[in-house]
């Protein structure tokens, strides 16, 4: 039995606002299997985007133990590298720098990590082919489409070759048809890389298409409220959503976060 | 050719507008019969310049000029940018030194030129630190806004990726300043030219301030309007460099590709 690619051990988190505290996290405990597909589902303010930070490591927990492949996230309040380096995240805006070009882009994380021009830009040129935006890779971001851009921040995510992929609604600002061939390729890259992928998202078809496990928060605390596995095979296809076995589990988990919003 | 001559019409408007300018300028001093001690006619002032640019001292002068304010320009850009992005970065430096920049900015500065003649000499070291001191703050306090303006999700993305603060500078802050600061710069080179003319006025013997105060006492007013005919075609050269580098340093900024 291997080890579990994240772990999260009684993570609470608490924001001060206005002199008041807020608790956005309440004493979460999950983990997730090496190569799973896991969504985070919730309405908007449920802390979902909260628990990914944590899992990234941009925010650290208030309480609780974050690991990353058997290696605690936090060492004395700094950051471990060691873990940092098996993460790549995709953020809700594909947030390329306007000042570098799409092969720059990609090829940042590994410049920060001190690898030659032409290596790099050698990876980004096959990361760029890998998410669908060869050909683009001398633009500026600005010259590119929405979808185009966050492809290529999931180039840029995936260039240290890591073995998590943590995406925070990468697709919540795509038009519907962007947005079902980005979930199609997000498939089609997970299935290529075989890594880990996190994802955050407040569609509930969305996160049955992608998942093989929903992770359903519940807000004000935010908490786990049900985990649903998803059995549907892979690969997955755009016509898979008309299938009963995909229907009920989008009603399951409709039903759950109409239960939730009455409480 | 409509759009064509929509877009270059200021090619053609521009110079006929100035065109008007100096013919009612003329008309103005024949009409009236003005005194040439009080306002010369275009055309004595362009004979006045001439005659001026065809002596050889006019050429040092102009020279001297140049010298101070690009060298008062460049210290007030490098100080400007490093002290810029300290600040931006260090918030508490910034709350401590606030105070002190705020007390220097409005601090009439001119009055300083007598001092720094005492401390520096009447030689151009003098004139360059009154151009540096002048420029420098629009330079600085351009480079704190861009830093502290930088993008919320960059910033997150910098810190994904465990970037330490010197490469989060090197890599996100200063490129993301930069159309800031260039801003600093365009009026920080106006003001550097006015630093260096001012330096000149009150001390010293030369560069083309000098030349303004002298010709001014030697009643040759045709050649002061030529004095000044010279500074404000140098001015005008220099925030051209300065406004023409945006294209080359920031070409990816809305500022230069939303031209209309």
């Amino acid at each position: 039995m291997s080890h579990p690619a994240i772990e999260l051990k009684h993570i609470s988190q608490t924001f001060k606002r206005d002199e008041q505290s807020v608790v956005a996290l309440d004493n979460v405990s999950l983990s997730i299997q090496e190569k799973e597909f896991i969504v985070l589902l919730g309405a908007s303010g449920c802390g979902k985007t909260t628990l990914l930070k944590i899992m990234a490591g941009i925010i650290e927990p208030s309480a609780g133990e974050v690991t990353i492949q058997n290696q605690a996230l936090w060492l004395n309040q700094q950051r471990n590298n060691q873990a940092l380096d098996q993460l790549g995240v995709v953020f809700q805006d594909a947030n390329l720098f306007p000042w570098l070009s799409i092969e720059e882009n990609v090829a940042l994380p590994l410049k920060l990590k001190g690898i030659a021009k032409a290596e790099r830009l050698d990876r980004a040129r096959e990361l760029c082919q890998l998410v669908g935006i060869a050909g683009f890779e001398k633009r500026w971001p600005n010259e590119l489409s929405g979808g185009m851009r966050q492809r290529a921040s999931i180039a840029r995510a995936l260039s240290c070759n890591p073995k998590i992929l943590l995406m925070d609604e990468p697709f919540g600002a795509l038009d519907a048809m962007t947005r079902d061939q980005m979930n199609l390729e997000v498939q089609r890259i997970w299935l290529q890389t075989q890594c880990t992928v996190v994802l955050v998202t407040h569609a509930i078809t969305e996160a049955v298409f992608l998942a093989d496990r929903v992770f359903l928060l519940s807000p004000r605390p935010g908490k786990i409220d049900t985990v649903i596995d998803v059995g549907l095979e892979r690969p997955r296809d755009l016509y898979v959503q008309s299938t009963p076995d995909f229907q009920s589990a989008v009603l399951n988990l409709r039903q759950r976060l109409d239960h939730i919003a009455q409480r | 050719m409509k759009t064509f001559l929509k877009e270059h019409a200021n090619w053609i408007t521009t110079p006929v507008l100035f065109a008007g300018m100096l013919a009612a300028w003329h008309f103005y001093v024949v009409a009236f019969s003005v005194s040439a001690m009080i306002l010369p006619s275009p055309f004595e002032v362009f004979n006045a310049l001439i005659k001026i640019l065809s002596e050889a001292r006019t050429l040092g002068h102009v020279w001297i000029t140049f010298y101070e304010t690009v060298m008062g320009f460049l210290v007030a850009l490098v100080v400007g940018v490093i002290l810029g992005a300290m600040l931006g970065k260090i918030q508490w430096l910034e709350r401590t030194l606030n105070p002190f920049i705020v007390a220097l900015q409005v601090m009439p500065k001119v009055a300083l030129v007598p001092l720094f003649i005492v401390w520096f000499g009447f030689g151009p070291t003098s004139k360059i630190i009154m151009s540096a001191v002048l420029a420098f703050f629009p330079i600085m306090s351009n480079t704190i806004l861009g830093i502290k303006s930088v993008d919320r999700g960059h910033r997150e993305l910098m810190v994904s990726l465990n970037a330490s603060p010197w490469r989060t500078l090197i890599e996100l802050e200063l490129p993301s300043a930069l159309p800031y600061l260039l801003t600093g710069a365009e009026i920080g080179i106006v003001l550097s030219i006015i630093g260096a003319i001012v330096g000149e006025y009150l001390g010293g013997s030369q560069g083309l301030g000098h030349m303004a105060v002298a010709t001014m006492n030697a009643f040759d007013v045709q050649a002061m309007f030529a004095v000044i005919f010279l500074l404000t075609f140098m001015g005008f050269l220099l925030y051209f460099i300065v406004v023409s580098a945006r294209q080359f340093i920031t070409p990816w900024h809305a500022a230069v590709q939303n031209k209309p």
